[in-house]
Formats: structure tokens, C-alpha cells, sequence
């Protein structure tokens, strides 16, 4: 007996603000404009996509110093621009990065929750954490927590957000003009939440959204990570670029699951990957061949180099050789507000890798970086790129992916036009929206009004 | 010529729930089970643009509605919960083409950072029709619900009784830091000079570093380096109004803010209101006349005298009690609200803030009643005139601060 195929999911992510996004092409349009969230989001839809994800960042990043100004720098804010997108979209979702260090948890409750109301059931909360000093500058309570509270306040960030959401049940409002009642009971929203981080109580002010509270999404690999998503997340991502590696870890992200009481279809993993597509494979290729030459500039490459480094290497000539001098393993100085800066955990180790590959392949620094920073990446004809999703899905190695485009706000159009329809013509990917929320959208049951239950372990790191 | 010399009167609608009357929602064209869609908020704000209003405002608090001024009141008669008023101003925005959008926010329990590049946004989806209205609050309630700061004292009694030295105390505190906050979000909009954006694919930089800087403001209450994440807003610098009744928040409008609201009951104390925010201006360094003053009122309006009236006298038995409020109420026919409005304009008023009464009643007679009047005594615009809501305040776009 075969097995029935699997759905792929895919959603579309507003491209960021790093060097996958390429601002130099001539078609690279505003990042800042409502117009381009209106094009990437009316995009995504007429290809039934399940939702749009914008990332975060607070602060604007620095390096040696100063504001870093080689990649796309700025953005709007997210919640202002996910209740504008709901305007101008009817079924999409609505997937926003807010991190639970510089907000408190009734106000960002209280957003998702409107945004809920405003868009009929489309929001989607990317739960990150971040506790840089840095970008705490810019903030009331700053950034600093000592190691050991970091993951908990996280932790207990979101739990008493979702007790929050739940405060209010769905029946409290009666509004009947003829008796007089509004509320059904004046103790409505009621809460109370004490711990080492938060010790607030009263009433929420939201009544209970469409979908109860918005999808959760988690980012994060570590096991910590893995364990707060089998626990209390809706999705997943994951940035694993090998067929193997995908499936090895989602064997054992859905493995967790049945631990937790919960099914096997309840939390999605949807890694973000990037795609460029040609006329055929090798078109493709050699496209891709290009874009990361832009992606990586001669600069753009020291400047990663330095971050690894820890070291100003601007003397450096990108097309030469690697510094024979090592990383200095300190406090990282070089680069600030970056989330992959904190990746390398063992700088010194990673620069003798890194060594050791530019030596095997006679790679300059430039032709380095292009190797080592690549990302999950589709490349090929439209019929290639449409049969390795599938088969990345069908073979469990995830449930579908989030598009990373390279090119603000057009990059998605072609990927809409040519492989959503042969998806289609699979019978993998959906012809029209089947429900109206991004629950239904995900294949996730509607919420029954659950007890405030606190989700256990902890987020990852932002990323953008 | 004439027509054009002759001082315009600016109309702005301050929306929230079903009206501003507690038994609004018991209307017959209330829709009260609708006042957490977005469908429920566009329609109104359609409608006051049909009315060629200059801008609309959305109330908003981190409690739930009470009659009690520090705490909740616990009541079921009457409207509770609601949507964050940002929100509901970015769902309607890219729905609506001239009318400003001005939602409040609590800016005693919220981060200046955020805020200002939330109204930038708004700013930048609307193209140049955001502006903000800052509100305190001194509800124990609300910081309650943050945990973050103790509010030590009810400011005053519940019904107007003596203030205390430590109440007093708490309220300068409280608007002082409004003004701070107020200092940052502005200067966190012209952090980025207008063409700090350069793409300069010959030497790979995508801004010009030179043109964005850091605000280094430190305070009292807290301290923002900057600079936002979000480039300079389209009206370069959105307008911030408040609401004030008395000394300290008329030093926060003289100080800070583009519009202030108040509450006077006739034209004398209109004036009189004028003159001392005139005076704080001049104490504050900036020039007479930059925050522009809007009476607020409560409207309900009726083709006569009679029937409005007697609308009032049954929404109020409907209430149980006679509705009192800060603003002056006012109940009669559009024709009569006209001459009130031109009478306290006299009085230096730029323009007035309505309170519909009742939603979407009294806004429809608003933009179908008074409006044709005003129009008809040519007060009022016939068409928008500008595409920005300082445009339509006949304000410029002002240079950066950092502008060379």
C-alpha cells in the first residue's frame, strides 16, 4: 500500500536584512515602502501560500565600530506593517519576530492578539530572545541578563503570555441591547502571574481571538530548543541544507512529540531556504554562481571574515589567502548585533577548518566565504526545484520551507509563476485556501480553550 | 480671495468602542458585537473621510475600560475590551486615502523605541498621514499589569477631592517623563537624515553612515542611543497631540506636542486655556502658536433641538445616571453646533476634536449634517487639499535636526 503524499507548506519570507539579500540588481526595489510588502505578500497569496515571515533586529548592526553599511540596513516595524498587510490580504498569514527581552508581556499579548482580531484568525508569533547590552541601549531596561536567567526569562515570558490569551474564554461577550448586558462576568481577563521575572496581575483587555492566541513558531537547534518546540510550538525552523541532516532532525524533533502527548501534525518543520531558478539546471547554476558573488562582495567576505576573526582585517586582500595569524577567542568586540556572531562557538577550531578547506581547494578568502555561508538552496528549472521540494518533503526531511528571495519585492514572482503550479499539478500544494486561518492553513486543529499551561524550555537566539 | 483669507476650521473625530456615551452600544445602529473586527473600524473611519475630517483619533488603554479613574469598575452594562489602537490604525490605513490616523499610546509603561518606528510605519503606509497622542497613565491598575513600577498614591480623589503634595508630585513625574519620551521619539525620526539611503553600488555601501546618528538621550527614566531602525517618515517629523485639563499637561503640550486637546466649557475658558498654554510655549522656548489648540467635545446630534434631547434622556435612563464627562456635552442640531464651534474658534481654537456619542450615529451626522453646514458658511474644506496630514494642518515638513 502507498503511502498518501504529503502537503508541502510554504511561506515566504521578506528578505532580510543581511547579504542574502542582494540591493545592488537594478530591480532591487524599497525595503522600507508599504508597496513592497503589499507585492511579496500578494504574491504569496496568489500562490496559496500559507503565510509571510518578517524577522527582527533592533538595533542597527555594527562592526569595527560603526554602522555596518554594506548589506540592506533599516526596517519597519512589525506589527504596523503585519495590521497594514491584513488589509490588503484576505487569507495569508501573518508571521512577526518579537522578542521577549525588550517588550513586556501584556503589551505584545495584547498586539498579537488585536492582530489576530484584525486579520480573522491570520497571526503568527516567531518567539525569540536576545539579551545583548547592546542593542539594550535602546531600551528602557536594557539588555544584560546574567546567563542562567536568560532562557528563563524567556521561558516564562511566553507562558505568561499564553495565560494571557487564555484569560478570556470566548462567551464573556453578550452585548445584548435589550437587557443591558454586555459582559458576562465583570471578572473577565482576570490574571495572575508571580515569578522572578514577572509579577503582574489584573485583567487582560483583549477579549479571545479567532484562533485563541496566535500560531506559535520557534526557531532553534539546540536541544533546549528542540524540547520548547515539542512542547509548545505550532512550527518549527530549522537550517539543516543536507536531504540527511533534515531528516535526522526531523525524526527527532516529531520523535519528542509523542512524549509531550501530542501527534505527529502538530508542529510543522519548515526550514528557510533560498532558490534561484533558470531556464534549465545548468542556467540555474550558473545564475546562482552570480548571485552569490554579489551576496559576497570582496568586503562583504573580510567583513565576515572579522567576525570570526575577531580582528580587524581590513588590510587584507579578499582574493588572497586566509590570515595565518588565529581568531582572538575574547569577548567577540568586532561585530555587534549579530545573531550569527554568537554561532561560532569555537572560533579557533573554525578557523583551522576553514583553513584547511581554502588550502584543499586553493580558495581565496572571498571564494571561502562563498562556500561557507551558503544556506539551503534550490537551484535548478522550475520542474527540478518543484521536484526537490517534493522530495524533501516526501522524505520527511521537512514539511515544506520558508523562501528566503533575494531580490525585494519581485523575487518570488517567477517561484509563483512556474514551480507553485507544477506543485500543484503533483497534488502536493494546495489550488485554493481550504479554511480562513493560518491554523487551518498549517493542517492544525482549532484551539480548544486550554488551561494555562506553561511551555517548558526556552528560545533560540533572534536571527534575521 | 475672500474664501481662501478666511480662517478654516479643522475637524478631527475621536473614536472609541460604540461612542463615548456608556448605553452607545444599545443603540439601534450600535454594532456591538462587531467592535473587535476590522471591519467594524474601517467603515468609520470611510465615513469620516467621506466628511473630509482632518483626521480621526483611536483611544486605547492597558486596562480594561472603567468609569473609576485608577482602577477597574468591575461594570457588565457596558463596553469592555478592545484592540490596540496602532493596530486598528495600520488595518485601516492602506484602506483610506487623505484622513489622518492618530492613535494613542501609554507612554508610562511602553518603549519610546518602539513606538517611534511604529508611527514611523504608520507614516510610511499611510504616505505621510501618521501623527501619535501620548497619554499618562497614573492607574494603578495598568501598572499592575506591567509589574515594573509602583504607582504609590492616587493622584486625587475620585470625585475632584484635595490633592496631595506627593499625588502632585507623581503627576509632574509622570508628564515629565511623557515629555521625555516624546524628545525621543522625535528625535529617533530625524536620526536618519532624509537621504541617508544611497546604494552606492560602486563602493558597496548601501547607506551613508555619515547621515545617521545616534540620539544619546539620557534621562530620568530611561535612555535611548539610537539611532531607530527605521529611516526618517515620510512628514519627516508625524504629528504628537495630547489631552490636557490643567497646568502640567498644558506644560506638555506647550512643550512638546504639534496639537494639544482641552476641555473647555465656553469660549472664555477656551481662551483663557489658550493664553496659559501660550505662556508656557514662551517659557519653553518655542514659538507662540506651535502647538495648535482643538476643543474636544461630546456631539450628539439631531435634525432638531427636541429630538436630540430627548435622545440624550434615553441613552442616560438607559445608563442609569446622566452622562457627565471632561468635555463639554453638547445635544442639539448641527446648525446650533456650528455656531458654537465658530463662536469658541473666535477664541483662538485651531479646531475641535468630536466625541460621537453614540457610533455610528453621530458620526454620520457629523460628516452628513455639520459638515454641509460648516461648508455651506464656508469654514470648512470642500475637497482635501493635501495629500499629508500636516499638509492638511497647513504645517510644513520640517528639516532634520541634524540637517547640516
Amino acid at each position: 500500500m502507498t503511502k498518501a503524499l504529503k502537503q508541502v507548506h510554504l511561506a515566504a519570507h521578506f528578505p532580510g536584512v543581511n547579504n542574502t539579500t542582494v540591493w545592488s540588481d537594478p530591480r532591487s526595489g524599497s525595503h522600507i515602502d508599504f508597496s513592497s510588502f503589499v507585492h511579496l505578500a500578494q504574491t504569496a497569496e496568489r500562490a496559496k501560500f500559507d503565510f509571510l515571515f518578517l524577522a527582527e533586529g533592533l538595533r542597527l548592526r555594527e562592526q569595527n565600530g560603526r554602522i555596518y553599511d554594506l548589506d540592506v540596513v533599516g526596517r519597519p516595524d512589525t506589527f504596523t506593517v503585519l495590521a497594514a498587510l491584513a488589509a490588503v490580504t484576505d487569507r495569508l498569514g501573518l508571521a512577526g519576530t518579537i522578542n521577549s527581552t525588550f517588550n513586556e508581556p501584556y503589551e505584545v499579548a495584547r498586539q498579537f492578539a488585536s492582530l489576530d482580531h484584525l486579520s480573522g484568525g491570520r497571526a503568527a508569533w516567531n518567539v525569540v530572545t536576545s539579551w545583548d547590552a547592546f542593542t539594550g541601549e535602546n531600551f528602557r531596561r536594557g539588555g544584560f541578563l546574567e546567563q542562567d536567567q536568560r532562557y528563563e526569562r524567556a521561558r516564562t515570558f511566553l507562558a505568561t503570555a499564553w495565560e494571557l490569551f487564555d484569560s478570556w474564554h470566548g462567551d464573556e461577550i453578550i452585548a445584548d441591547k435589550e437587557s443591558g448586558v454586555f459582559l458576562a462576568d465583570s471578572r473577565a481577563g482576570s490574571f495572575a502571574h508571580h515569578d522572578a521575572h514577572f509579577d503582574i496581575h489584573g485583567q487582560f483587555n483583549v477579549p479571545r481571538s479567532p484562533q485563541g492566541r496566535p500560531v506559535i513558531f520557534q526557531a532553534g537547534d539546540s536541544d533546549e530548543g528542540r524540547e520548547f518546540a515539542a512542547s509548545s510550538a505550532d512550527a518549527i525552523f530549522s537550517r539543516h541544507s543536507t536531504l540527511t541532516d533534515g531528516q535526522a532532525f526531523y525524526a527527532d524533533v516529531k520523535g519528542r512529540l509523542a512524549r509531550r502527548g501530542r501527534s505527529r501534525d502538530e508542529l510543522l518543520i519548515l526550514p528557510a531556504a533560498t532558490f534561484v531558478l533558470g531556464d534549465t539546471d545548468a542556467d540555474a547554476r550558473e545564475q546562482a554562481r552570480e548571485v552569490r558573488l554579489q551576496q559576497v562582495s570582496g568586503q562583504t567576505a573580510i567583513k565576515f571574515l572579522e567576525q570570526l576573526w575577531n580582528r580587524d582585517l581590513s588590510g587584507y586582500d579578499p582574493d588572497g589567502p586566509l590570515p595565518e595569524i588565529d581568531p582572538d577567542p575574547g569577548e567577540n568586540t568586532i561585530a555587534r548585533g549579530r545573531a550569527s556572531v554568537r554561532m561560532h562557538r569555537d572560533p579557533i577550531a573554525t578557523a583551522r577548518q576553514w583553513r584547511e578547506k581554502a588550502t584543499a581547494g586553493s580558495l581565496s578568502i572571498r571564494e571561502l566565504i562563498v562556500e561557507v555561508t551558503g544556506r539551503q538552496s534550490f537551484i535548478g528549472s522550475p520542474a527540478t526545484v518543484a521536484a526537490t521540494i517534493n522530495d524533501f518533503v516526501q522524505a520527511d526531511a521537512s514539511d515544506g520551507f520558508i523562501l528566503v528571495p533575494h531580490i525585494t519585492p519581485g523575487g518570488l514572482d517567477e517561484f509563483a509563476d512556474t514551480v507553485v503550479p507544477l506543485l500543484q499539478e503533483r497534488g502536493v500544494f494546495r489550488t485554493e485556501y481550504e479554511g480562513s486561518t493560518l491554523r487551518d492553513h498549517l493542517g492544525l486543529a482549532p484551539l480548544a480553550r486550554r488551561a494555562a499551561s506553561a511551555p517548558e524550555p526556552a528560545p533560540e537566539p533572534a536571527t534575521s | 480671495m475672500t474664501e481662501a483669507a478666511r480662517p478654516l476650521l479643522h475637524l478631527a473625530v475621536a473614536l472609541d468602542g460604540a461612542g463615548w456615551h456608556p448605553a452607545a452600544w444599545r443603540e439601534p445602529e450600535a454594532r456591538p458585537t462587531e467592535l473587535l473586527s476590522a471591519g467594524y473600524w474601517s467603515d468609520l473611519v470611510a465615513q469620516a473621510e467621506r466628511g473630509l475630517l482632518d483626521f480621526v483619533t483611536f483611544e486605547d488603554s492597558l486596562s480594561l475600560q472603567s468609569a473609576r479613574r485608577y482602577d477597574p469598575d468591575g461594570a457588565t452594562d457596558q463596553v469592555r475590551g478592545r484592540l490596540d489602537a496602532v493596530l486598528i490604525a495600520a488595518r485601516v490605513a492602506p484602506l483610506t486615502s487623505h484622513i489622518g490616523l492618530v492613535p494613542t499610546v501609554i507612554v508610562t509603561h511602553t518603549e519610546p523605541f518602539h513606538i517611534s518606528k511604529a508611527i514611523a510605519t504608520l507614516d510610511y503606509v499611510t504616505h505621510g498621514r501618521a501623527g501619535v497622542r501620548v497619554r499618562v497613565s497614573a492607574r494603578q491598575d495598568e501598572a499592575a499589569h506591567f509589574g515594573r513600577r509602583v504607582i504609590p498614591a492616587r493622584p486625587a480623589a475620585e470625585n475632584g477631592g484635595a490633592r496631595e503634595p506627593a499625588a502632585e508630585e507623581l503627576i509632574t513625574d509622570l508628564f515629565d517623563e511623557a515629555a521625555d519620551y516624546v524628545k525621543v521619539i522625535r528625535g529617533l525620526w530625524d536620526s536618519w537624515d532624509d537621504d541617508a539611503e544611497i546604494r552606492d553600488v560602486a563602493t558597496g555601501r548601501f547607506v551613508d553612515t555619515g547621515r545617521l546618528h545616534y540620539i544619546d538621550f539620557e534621562g530620568r527614566w530611561f535612555s535611548v542611543r539610537g539611532p531607530s531602525i527605521t529611516p526618517r517618515p515620510p512628514q519627516g517629523q508625524p504629528l504628537v497631540s495630547a489631552l490636557a485639563h490643567r497646568s502640567v499637561p498644558y506644560r506638555l503640550v506647550a512643550r512638546s506636542a504639534d496639537i494639544g486637546y482641552v476641555t473647555p466649557h465656553d469660549a472664555g475658558q477656551a481662551r483663557a486655556i489658550i493664553a496659559e498654554i501660550r505662556e508656557q510655549e514662551a517659557a519653553a522656548g518655542r514659538p507662540a502658536g506651535s502647538a495648535a489648540v482643538f476643543a474636544d467635545l461630546v456631539v450628539l446630534l439631531e435634525a432638531s433641538d427636541a429630538a436630540a434631547v430627548e435622545r440624550l434622556v434615553r441613552l442616560d435612563e438607559r445608563a442609569g445616571r446622566p452622562y457627565r464627562s471632561d468635555a463639554e456635552v453638547f445635544a442639539g442640531t448641527p446648525a446650533q453646533l456650528a455656531d458654537l464651534l465658530q463662536d469658541w474658534q473666535a477664541a483662538g481654537l485651531s479646531g475641535f476634536r468630536l466625541r460621537p456619542a453614540t457610533l455610528p450615529r453621530d458620526l454620520t451626522q457629523i460628516t452628513e449634517g455639520l459638515v454641509p453646514e460648516l461648508q455651506r458658511r464656508g469654514v470648512f474644506r470642500r475637497g482635501y487639499e493635501a495629500s499629508t496630514l500636516r499638509g492638511l494642518l497647513g504645517l510644513s515638513r520640517p528639516a532634520s535636526r541634524y540637517a547640516a
